[in-house]
């Protein structure tokens, strides 16, 4: 019953598919960060190939356009030889009126071996994954709120390369969290990895106090969210926010809940900052923080492809 | 004329809370003989069929106050002829539509051919209900008088909030001129506007919620309106623990009101969407624990007077879409019986008190609102009109959408183990359903 079992790993709790990383075992997750450190040398050869997808192909569907996440995934799979197909889904054949599991069907038929799904609505990768052909594997690149497992990921090579242990680390996630779906993969892998404090850090409107039960500290004061913090993880804000009756104006918030040197001064003297882009310079983050020694921004991005291929690559190589 | 007599049944009568074995005897639409133990008028009681019941429960046929019909407007979905078959499959013999189909039943016309067309299909009784405001667009009132004689029951406003309080206000007053119940679900219009419940799991999942407050502030609305204007009020499918205590302060106050709830509450909760499963979404949406438990109590204690179906048909490919798009609704004629005696059996009230939650109770509530003199005659009394439902209480299936007689497929409860197989429907003493073999 797929409404009841975790889609996403087979019957030897292998993963098939990337979905979500809630409820994915520690080993799982260790294992992807493992793997990302030995693609991490590919990226710095001359030939920066290997030839472990060679032959497969990878067809990205991007239902909700993202240049970014979508040239890190195409990056990703050449440097693993696979032939990579970009569908600009939003512009294509829903727009005719073509449903998705039209849609997912017609490209199976062209013999996909790989979805890499982005969508604006929470859920529909496990759609997708539920009603494509058997051998088919599926990642999911951002689902509305809902789920953004491989930036998850991404961010936890980034702290576990600075940190190197989980278990005495203080997170705070800073933001718009409600309407998240990268904090909420950071909280699932912060959890499975035994991050002891993991802080949601922002105003009433943004974040919800049912948070608690994913097991994080809610607190709706900056000062007291991000003192003592080894990580603090800064989320985009969107205009819409604004217009939603969410927040009066982009420069209060700035005011209450941006990073600027002064509240990043709280934090540990070593604490890093991370921003899962893009970046709003002067909205939730000053452009000294994002350009100072403690930001780790561009390094998530370089980690970013190599934990992408560790993805691509295991999915890859377990069968349903 | 028919006469048809139903031997070795056991009578369950729920108004009266009378259980004991005998046989019934039916003359043209009514009921002329209840036997419980022998009755010598049995002999004398020359019936052109007869059917043995072996020891298969007699009771008045269900009669559910939500169920949809996919007619006029949403024929994909769903026709009269097979949703009002699902009825008496299920056992129901009268069931309660609401106006918002398409067009919406807000011009006398359309209430008259629907009625038509359903008394021509000799099924189950249909009880349409008329829109409270013209397209259900909340501005203008519609010819209530006029919808009344055509044959509404009362007048609703289905699953859309109306927004401007005044309008509510007005609508309330005018119906209470005439006595006309009013049929609302209590969702306030812009805190309703979610496809999960609110709470960890909707968090959890990244899906839209609907707190609370959703419910309890538009109850809070409707009761001060009807203490202004002495409406009476029919509240449909309440959702949650905070709502049920508010019906229950309000019904102790004295307000004329009365209240049902579906089998999707009664046994359901939002960590059934699991991994976002289209067939859990469901409006209204599906709550915590807590809220289920205070729901299945206040149907057994009998502040929620009714259990409803809200049978919804949705076709095929509405529901293959990511959770929030898919269709809201689900099938559920051919379940209300079973999910009752689910409920009975786990809250071990007694067949009788169970059935009343869709049977005499929600017959008082139809009843009231059609303005209908308060028959003296009514369920398994002699001289009541027959319409019944025989099933064995004994046996049990296993629910598949595809074995059912609604044209609609999908439900939350595939798959469930569900008690009670009706044999068959008696509508005005007419055979309108018979279970194959």
């Amino acid at each position: 019953m797929f409404g009841r079992r975790n889609p996403q790993l087979n019957a030897n709790d292998e993963l098939i598919h990337l979905l979500s990383i809630e409820g994915l075992p520690v080993a799982t997750l260790q294992h992807i960060l493992d793997t990302a450190g030995t693609f991490l040398s590919v990226n710095e050869r001359d030939v920066k190939k290997v030839p472990l997808l060679r032959g497969k192909s990878v067809f990205n569907l991007f239902f909700e356009n993202s240049t970014r996440t979508r040239t890190t995934f195409e990056i990703a799979a050449k440097r693993l030889s696979a032939d990579v197909i970009n569908l600009d889904i939003a512009r294509s054949s829903t727009a005719k009126g073509e449903s998705l599991l039209d849609t997912i069907a017609n490209l199976s038929a062209m013999h996909a071996d790989m979805f890499v799904v982005r969508h604006s609505e929470s859920g529909a990768p496990y759609l997708i994954a539920q009603h494509c052909a058997p051998h088919v594997h599926v990642v999911n690149a951002g689902d509305g709120r809902h789920s953004h497992p491989t930036q998850g990921l991404l961010d936890m090579y980034t702290i576990r390369h600075y940190k190197h242990d989980f278990t005495q680390l203080t997170v705070a996630i800073v933001g718009d969290i409600v309407h998240s779906r990268v904090a909420r993969s950071d909280i699932h892998a912060l959890t499975t990895l035994g991050v002891p404090e993991i802080r949601a850090v922002g105003p009433k409107t943004l974040v919800p106090g049912d948070l608690k039960e994913m097991g994080v500290r809610v607190c709706h004061d900056m000062a007291e969210g991000v003192r003592d913090a080894d990580v603090i993880v800064m989320l985009r804000l969107q205009n819409e926010r604004m217009s939603g009756a969410m927040l009066p104006s982009a420069g209060e918030y700035f005011k209450t809940f941006g990073l600027d040197g002064a509240k990043l001064a709280l934090a540990k003297p070593d604490a890093i900052v991370m921003h899962p882009g893009p970046i709003n310079r002067g909205v939730e983050i000053d452009s000294a923080v994002v350009d100072g020694n403690q930001s780790v921004i561009l390094p998530q991005v370089t980690f970013g492809i190599a934990v992408r291929m560790a993805v691509m690559s295991i999915i890859a190589g377990n069968s349903p | 004329m028919t006469r048809t007599l139903i031997t070795n049944a056991r009578l369950v009568d729920p108004a009266s809370g009378r259980d004991d074995a005998g046989a019934i005897a039916i003359d043209g639409e009514r009921i002329a003989i209840v036997a419980r133990g022998h009755d010598r008028r049995l002999s004398d009681f020359d019936a052109a069929r007869t059917i043995d019941a072996h020891g298969a429960v007699v009771a008045p046929g269900l009669v559910d106050l939500a169920a949809r019909l996919g007619e006029p407007g949403s024929e994909h979905a769903g026709l009269l002829e097979s949703e009002l078959a699902a009825a008496v499959a299920g056992g129901v013999t009268s069931l309660v539509c609401p106006p918002d189909t398409d067009p919406v039943l807000d011009e006398p016309g359309l209430v008259t051919m629907l009625k038509f067309r359903a008394r021509n299909l000799h099924r189950a009784r249909l009880y349409p209900l008329g829109a409270l405001t013209q397209g259900l667009k909340g501005e203008a009132l519609t010819e209530m008088a006029e919808l009344r004689e055509a044959g509404c029951v009362g007048f609703s406003h289905a699953d859309v909030a109306i927004r401007d309080t005044l309008v509510l206000h007005r609508a309330l007053q005018y119906a209470a001129t005439f006595g006309y119940t009013v049929w609302l679900r209590p969702n306030d219009a812009w805190l309703g506007n979610g496809v999960a419940a609110k709470g960890p799991l909707a968090t959890r999942l990244g899906l839209s919620g609907v707190p609370v407050l959703a419910e309890t502030i538009a109850l809070a609305t409707i009761f001060e309106l009807m203490r202004d204007t002495g409406a009476r009020v029919h509240l449909c499918r309440l959702s949650s623990a905070a709502g049920v205590e508010l019906v229950r302060a309000a019904k102790a106050e004295g307000l004329p009101l009365t209240c049902d709830a579906s089998i999707h509450q009664l046994h359901l909760i939002d960590v059934d969407i699991g991994y976002f499963d289209a067939a859990m979404r469901l409006v209204p949406p599906l709550r915590q624990q807590r809220d289920r438990d205070a729901i299945r109590a206040a149907l057994a204690d009998g502040t929620i007077d009714a259990l409803v179906s809200d049978h919804t048909p949705v076709m095929e490919d509405a529901k293959h879409l990511p959770f929030a798009e898919a269709e809201p609704g689900a099938t559920g004629l051919e379940l209300l019986l079973g999910a009752a005696l689910k409920w009975g059996e786990a809250t071990k009230l007694g067949l009788s008190k169970t059935l009343a939650a869709i049977t005499s109770r929600p017959a008082a509530v139809l009843a009231r609102s059609r303005g209908a003199a308060e028959s003296n005659k009514r369920g398994l009394d002699e001289g009541a009109v027959a319409d019944l439902c025989v099933f064995a209480a004994d046996e049990s299936w296993s629910v598949d959408g595809t074995t059912l007689a609604s044209q609609s497929r999908h439900t939350p409860f595939a798959r469930y183990e569900m008690p009670g197989r009706v044999r068959c429907t008696i509508v005005a003493g007419q055979l309108a359903y018979e279970a194959a073999g």
